[in-house]
This record gives C-alpha cells, structure tokens and sequence, in this order.
C-alpha cells in the first residue's frame, strides 16, 4: 500500500500526462500481478460493492473522533469526502509509523474480509486502522472502503501505461478492460498477454464516441463526404451475438457505460437471436410506430425484470448504425460506407421489429439538412449525427470523424432559490443550485443545475449565497429571490414527481443574468406555455 | 469583575468597526475613524484614512509601507495607555511581525480581549502569542473546523526543501501571501539550505524590512533584477497567489507550482486552484489551538467575528459550556 500511495500521490500533484504515464509505468514495473490487478480496477473507477454505508461510517467518526455529530457533518459537508474528512479528523497530530502490507492484502484484509462480519466486528476492524495508518494511508483505506477513488487519470491514460508497458495495442488492453473483471493475478497476466482468438466471446468492443460540432457545418467540406443520422435520444449499446451449440444464437448487450445489460431488453435478445454472427453499435428506444418520448424509455430503464404489461406497453427497438464484427471478422478499420452496405442488408434479412436500421438522413445541401434538424424535435430526436463515410469506427473519444450537431437547446429565466456545497474540488463552495419560477407570490422549484459557470462566476456567486442565506436546513441554504440564471435543457414533461408538474431534461445554466431581476424570470405559467409546445 | 447583564458591552460593531465607547476608539476600523487601534498591517485590517492610529512598533513599518504615510503612535508589547474610562493594552498575537491583541480594561473592572488574528505555531518571524487573561475574549475563527490541525512548521519546511531540490529542471513557484508567510517560508528554510530565493516584487520591500527588523531569513533576490530570457530551472521563487495565471508567470517555462496555505490542508481546495503542490502553512490558530486559546485565557464569554464563527459558537456552547455569540465584522478570514 505504501506504494500504492506513493503513486497516488505523484499522480495527484501534477496534471502533465507524461508524467502521469511515467509513474504508472514504475509503479505496475515494481509490483506483483495482484497488486497490478487491483491497481487498474482501483485506477480505472471500478469500485467494490460498498460494504459499509457512508451514513455508518458518519456515525463511527463521531464516536471515534469524540466530537458531536453536527461537528462532524458540518466538517464533511466544508470537506466535501468523506474519505477525507475521516483521515483528517483521526489525525491526532502523532507520527505514525509507515503502512506494512501490499495494495492486495489490504483490499482482502483490509475491506473484503470485513464482509460477514457483524457490526461490531467491522467497527473494530475499521476503527483500528484508522487510530493507526498515517494520513495519506488512512485516505486511501477510506476510499477503499466506501467505493471510487478519482485520481485525475482517466481510463484511457491507465490504458496508454499498460500498452506501453507490455507493448501490445492500446485497442487490445482498451477490450480486455471492457466490461466487469476479477482483480486477480491470472486477469492481470492476461491483461498484459499476446491475443488470443477464442478471448472475443461477449466483451464488447470500446465505443467510438462522438464530439459536439464546433463550426458550421459547411466547414466539413462536401456533404457527399458525409453520412447523416438522427441522434436519438436512447442508451447507446452494442449487442454481440454469437452462434451457440444449440439455436438461437448467444447474445450479450452492453451499456456505453459497460454494464451488461442481460435480461432487460428480452425482445431485443429474442430478434437477435436470428441474426449471423455480428457485433452491431446502436441506440436501444422505446418503440411503437414511432420512437416514443424518452420518459416513456425511462419506465424501462429502471426494472431489471420485466413484467408482460410494460412489454406490451413499451416495446423497445435497436436501431442499428455501425457493424463492428462479422461473421468472425472485425470490420472497424473499414471504411463506414462499406459497414452500412453490409448493415442495411443483415437488417433487411431480419424481419424482426425489435431490430430496426437507424435510418440515414439525406438532403442535396447542407441547408437543406439543416433545416431538417430544426425538425428534429417532431421526430423526437436530438439533432443528427454526422460521420464521415470513409471513417474507421475508432475506439472513444477521437475528434474529426464524429459528430453530434445538436437541436439549441431551449432556454428559461429562472430564480436562485436554495443552494448546497459541491464535492471533490468543488467541495466547500455552494455550487449545487435549485433554480425556481415565479407563481403568484411565491417560487415553486423548477430544476437544479450543478454547473455551467466559470470559476470565476461559481466563486463571485459562493460569496453572494454566504451573505445572503435566509435560512440553514444542514448543508442546504435558502436563499433571498434576487440572482436570475438562463437555464439551458433538451427537453420538457409532464411529472408527478415534481411539484411544478413538470420535468426538465438535463438542465444546466446557460448565463448568468445580472441583468434581470426576479420579477423578469419566466412565471410557472410560461413554463407550462413551453410544456405544450415542446412537451411529448 | 463580573458585571450584571444591563452593562452595556465594553466593544461592539458598528458600520465603523469594532468600538469600544468607554474609551472612544476603534479597533482595525474599515471606515476612517478618529482613533484607531490596529492589530496588524493586513489589508482587511488596516485601511487608511483614519486620524491617528496606535499600533506596536515592530509593525509600524510594514503600516507604513502599506498605508503610507499617517499619523501613527508606536506601542510596546505590554505598555499600557489611557483611553477616558479604559486602559488599552498591545500583546503578542504570533500572526505576523508586529501583529497584536487588544486588551481592554475597564475601571470598573472588566477586560475584554480582541485577538485579531493569531496563531501558536511556532514563528521565528515575530514574537510569540501571549496568553492575556480576561473575562471576555473576541476571538477570529478562521480556521475553527476540527479537520484544521497543522502540521508541525519544521515538516512543512522540509517538504518544501523536499519539492525544490526534487525539480533542478524546472522553476518552482510558490505562491504565499507577500505579507508574513513569503518571510515565514524564507526563515523555515534557512534549517536546510543556504541558497538564494527569488522574489515577486511586490514582496522585495517587505522582506526588506523584516530583515532590518533582525529577522534570519534566506538571502533573496529581485525576479526584475534577472535579464530577460533568465533560465529559472532548479530556482525558486516567492509569488502572491495573484500573480497565478498572469503574463509575469511566462517567465517561468514548465514551472512546477506550489501555494503555502492553511487552506492548502483540504485536497479540493488544492485542485480546485490548479496548483501541483500543497504546503499546509498557515498563520492562523488551527481547531486545536482555537479551543486551547479560549481554555488558557479563562474567558468565560467569547464573540467571534470572522471564519467558520458559527461552528465554533455552537461547540463552545454545548461542548465547553462557554457562553458565545458571533459578531458580524468586514474581516476577510479568506486569506491566509
């Protein structure tokens, strides 16, 4: 562990990517391959299944440090982690002594045996170490034990180190870290091993993910060079299927956030069942002669077992874009226009209605298409998405071949009413807010919005909100009516879960309206005016 | 000395500052006032335009450079001076050079101490805090959060030596505030080195006068002084955090950057600001020495006025059973 938090450290003190490559190198050159295997799942974002809730651990920090439990709570909140705030508080001011122990034992030691244990066992456990390890060492157990630790290096970087040290292709490492794996010694051999052909099975492959649109259009060159799509507004998943010993064939479907997606989409998997050997990128939607609204998706995204009566009532489709596999072949380095060729026909051979082809979207200029995305709300899609038709699917987030050109998003005036610390680097500063509406004599919450503004602007207004709290409910303030912010959204509902009647999707704040007073805010009478024009 | 509750408070805020009418004067006023009586030369302390102002003599130069030239009366540590009803008194604050408590004695009995900001850490740059005894304390609480404990100075020196000698290739800049901490650093540092420091110019006037007040420090040197185009590689160099992200920071190619600073204990305040290193110095009581300080003096009524005020009230109140308010003051509390 001491290691380990050497390289945490290192990593934490510099935004250079060099050098960040440079002491993940070191550090998985001078560790066995346990140590190796828990420091990519640790570096990559993986977290354990919290043993231990945070709001337990709260509690035993306050009996711990021995100080009351609003102290403590109020620490936490100006901290802002609570890993952190733990460390900070055990810190009695004595030295202790370096921490003994690989990273590995002190993830089985350390977190993992603590399960099964009864609660006072696990208190013991925990408590011990923290009146022991030294600071750095304590913050880390911490965020061992409650789950993700942010080390300001993104998978990709840990992927770049692992390719350069075992020399193998980043594409190659980037796959074998798709998806869920057991950090073991035998997973981080693999990791770092020569290919092998019967490894595919159901990992999927990387994502080629699209960036927003920073020009005009026209900038792209001819629009011939081009392949238009709506940008739906569903889950983005790949779906591999693969033949079985016995019919239909195997079939796995991922998230673009990796998680497998088994048996909530049973229609989808049935149609796939049929289709040859192929790994498809597409949008999974709510369908019904029509993409329905993404509320209505939304009703399925939350059940992990589906019922018959939302089947019924809300079938879901894959629409199909990118064929990345065929027929045991990996076609990504091929150019897009000869993909779709092949795509358009595997999804005419297949008569299934819960596998569709995401239609392309032609017109003879790139006036004409932009004028079919301001329509893109009545097909109740985001805007298009623009490919290149000689692009090679590429794996994440590489600028030049995709793009997302977005629909404006719509906009209203709404009022500063409550606000709450951020975490992280955020964390002591009030950047949460709730924006709300005017209705009558009173403000009824309409969004909240966790950023949008400079740092200049967050810290200009975190002194604003200090001075002019009305009233304290733990971390939250409320806040005198007085600051007008522009927020931003992508779309507008009915709700019953709110008390405006109404749900914003994904609000942000666009501007800071220094300009305008309260009383120039849009009303709640507006905003239902909005609700009919746009709302699905 | 106990007084019953109909006696008016000794000191109170007013749109001026903080007031004491038994005696006509204002302590660290931020309107110009007849009298005032300041702590230290700090911005959010000391502003100009007041008639006369009393303050002790080690720290009547750096008022002077910072306000220019006003009508001051130097004080000792100690010397006792007669304002109508009320004794005034100057006493060690351990903050910066010449930084003071107020102490207030009434006829009729009563002391009130002001401490304005203080700390107990040790600080070969100016005397150490004192222990006033008095009935009521008013007290800063900046850092008054139990996740506020300093390391100990010799520590932080070291990892600064630590973070300089580790980068012969790079500039280092550190950011601290000119006044206090930059000399503070430049005197930590003096246990491990005897190299040349360089300095922002708005911390060469300052440093000069905290050696001509005989304090020890490592031997500086202008950045101005240096030619254009100077390779800054392997130095380091002493910078107000306003000096971060400004042209005269391309100077200092792939410079590794540092910021001396309580706040510099919590991680998020540190990559929130973008710097590589956090050194965790401060000038200000920490939780620990905040409490010890309210014990020591035997108030058994303290006000706070700037800083985490209301965290501090609430546990005196319930924890150590001290009957405290907050005051409502104009003091920054931000910098340190």
């Amino acid at each position: 562990m001491q290691a380990f938090a050497a390289l945490f450290a290192e990593l934490d003190a510099t935004t250079r990517t060099r050098v960040k490559l440079d002491a993940m190198k070191d550090y998985f050159e001078q560790v066995g391959p346990t140590d190796g295997a828990w420091a990519v799942y640790v570096l990559t974002g993986r977290r354990m299944k919290r043993l231990i809730g945070a709001r337990k651990l709260r509690d035993w920090l306050g009996e711990a440090s021995g100080l009351p439990d609003w102290l403590v709570e109020e620490t936490y909140q100006h901290v802002g982690d609570l890993a952190e705030t733990v460390s900070l508080l055990m810190d009695d001011g004595e030295d202790r002594p370096a921490v003994e122990g690989s990273l590995a034992e002190w993830v089985e030691e350390g977190v993992l045996a603590l399960r099964g244990l009864d609660e006072q066992d696990q208190k013991a456990r925990v408590l011990a170490h923290w009146r022991r390890l030294p600071r750095s060492a304590c913050f880390l157990y911490n965020k061992l034990l409650t789950g993700s630790l942010r080390v300001g290096v993104s998978r990709g970087l840990v992927e770049r180190a692992l390719a350069e040290l075992s020399d193998r292709p980043r594409a190659l490492i980037a796959r074998r870290l798709m998806g869920e794996f057991e950090p073991s010694a035998d997973f981080y051999r693999h990791l770092l091993s020569e290919e092998r052909r019967e490894e595919r099975d159901g990992q999927p492959y990387p994502f080629f993910l699209a960036s927003p649109l920073e020009s005009e259009p026209p900038s792209l060159g001819p629009l011939t060079d081009w392949q238009a799509e709506w940008k739906w507004d569903g889950i983005r998943a790949q779906l591999i299927a693969r033949p079985a010993d016995a019919e239909p064939n195997q079939v796995w479907l991922w998230s673009r956030g990796e998680e497998p997606m088994a048996g909530r989409f049973p229609e989808v998997e049935a149609a796939a069942g049929a289709l040859p050997e192929v790994v498809l990128d597409g949008e999974l939607v709510a369908w019904k002669d029509g993409v329905l609204p993404f509320s209505e998706m939304q009703r399925r995204i939350q059940r992990k077992k589906v019922g018959d009566k939302l089947l019924r009532e809300v079938p879901v489709a894959f629409l199909a874009y990118d064929l990345l596999e065929y027929q045991g072949r990996d076609w990504r380095a091929r150019p897009l226009s000869e993909r779709r060729a092949a795509l358009e026909t595997l999804i005419a051979d297949t008569d299934a209605p819960a596998l569709k082809l995401s239609p392309t979207v032609r017109a003879d200029d790139w006036a004409a298409l932009a004028a079919l995305r301001e329509n893109s709300r009545a097909h109740r899609v985001e805007g298009l998405m623009l490919k290149r038709a000689d692009s090679p699917y590429r794996s994440g987030r590489v600028r030049g071949d995709w793009w997302k050109w977005k629909l404006d998003p719509l906009t209203l005036d709404a009022v500063l009413l409550y606000a709450q610390p951020g975490h992280g680097r955020r964390a002591n500063l009030y950047t949460d807010y709730t924006l709300a509406v005017p209705d009558g004599d009173s403000y009824v919450p309409i969004a909240k919005a966790y950023s949008g503004l400079t740092d200049q602007e967050i810290g200009q207004l975190d002194r604003w909100i200090r001075r002019n709290t009305v009233e304290k409910f733990g971390p939250v303030r409320s806040l005198r009516p007085h600051q007008v912010f522009e927020i931003a959204f992508e779309g507008i509902q009915p709700s019953s879960r709110h008390k405006s009647g109404i749900a914003l999707r994904f609000p942000r704040i666009a501007r800071w309206r220094q300009d305008l007073t309260p009383d120039q805010a849009d009303s709640l009478t507006q905003v239902k005016e909005l609700l009919n024009a746009f709302g699905s | 000395m106990t007084k019953d509750q109909s006696t008016p408070p000794l000191i109170v805020p007013t749109d001026q500052g903080l007031y004491c009418a038994a005696g006509d004067f204002h302590i660290d006023p931020w309107r110009p006032v007849p009298r005032a009586v300041l702590t230290h030369a700090h911005a959010d302390h000391a502003r100009t335009g007041s008639q006369r102002y009393f303050a002790q003599a080690d720290g009547v130069p750096l008022l002077r450079h910072r306000l220019g030239n006003q009508d001051f009366e130097p004080l000792d540590y100690g010397e006792r001076r007669r304002f109508g009803a009320v004794r005034v008194s100057l006493h060690s604050a351990g903050h910066v050079l010449g930084s003071s408590q107020v102490r207030v004695e009434h006829d009729d009995g009563r002391v009130w101490v002001f401490t304005g900001d203080f700390k107990r850490d040790a600080d070969p740059t100016c005397a150490p805090f004192e222990v006033v005894p008095c009935d009521t304390l008013i007290t800063e609480a900046t850092f008054a959060l139990p996740c506020y404990r300093w390391p100990p100075v010799e520590r932080v020196g070291e990892r600064i030596h630590h973070w300089w000698s580790a980068h012969p290739d790079r500039p280092c800049v550190l950011f601290t505030y000119a006044l206090g901490k930059a000399q503070r650093v430049l005197a930590a540092l003096t246990a491990h080195t005897d190299r040349t420091v360089h300095l922002h110019g708005a911390m060469v006037p300052l440093t000069e006068l905290y050696r001509r007040a005989g304090v020890t420090m490592l031997p500086t040197e202008p950045v101005s002084a240096l030619p254009r185009g100077h390779d800054f590689s392997g130095a380091l160099i002493l910078a107000p955090p306003s000096a971060a992200g400004s042209p005269w920071m391309r100077r200092f190619k792939n410079a590794s950057t540092g910021f001396a600073s309580g706040w510099m204990r919590i991680r998020g305040n540190r990559r929130r600001r973008g710097y590589d290193y956090g050194f965790e110095l401060s000038d200000h009581a920490d939780w620990p020495a905040l409490l010890r300080t309210v014990r020591d003096c035997g108030a058994r009524t303290v006000l706070t006025t700037h800083g985490r005020s209301d965290e501090l009230v609430r546990y005196l109140r319930e924890v150590e059973g001290v009957d405290a308010r907050a005051l409502s003051t104009l003091y920054g509390g931000e910098d340190d």
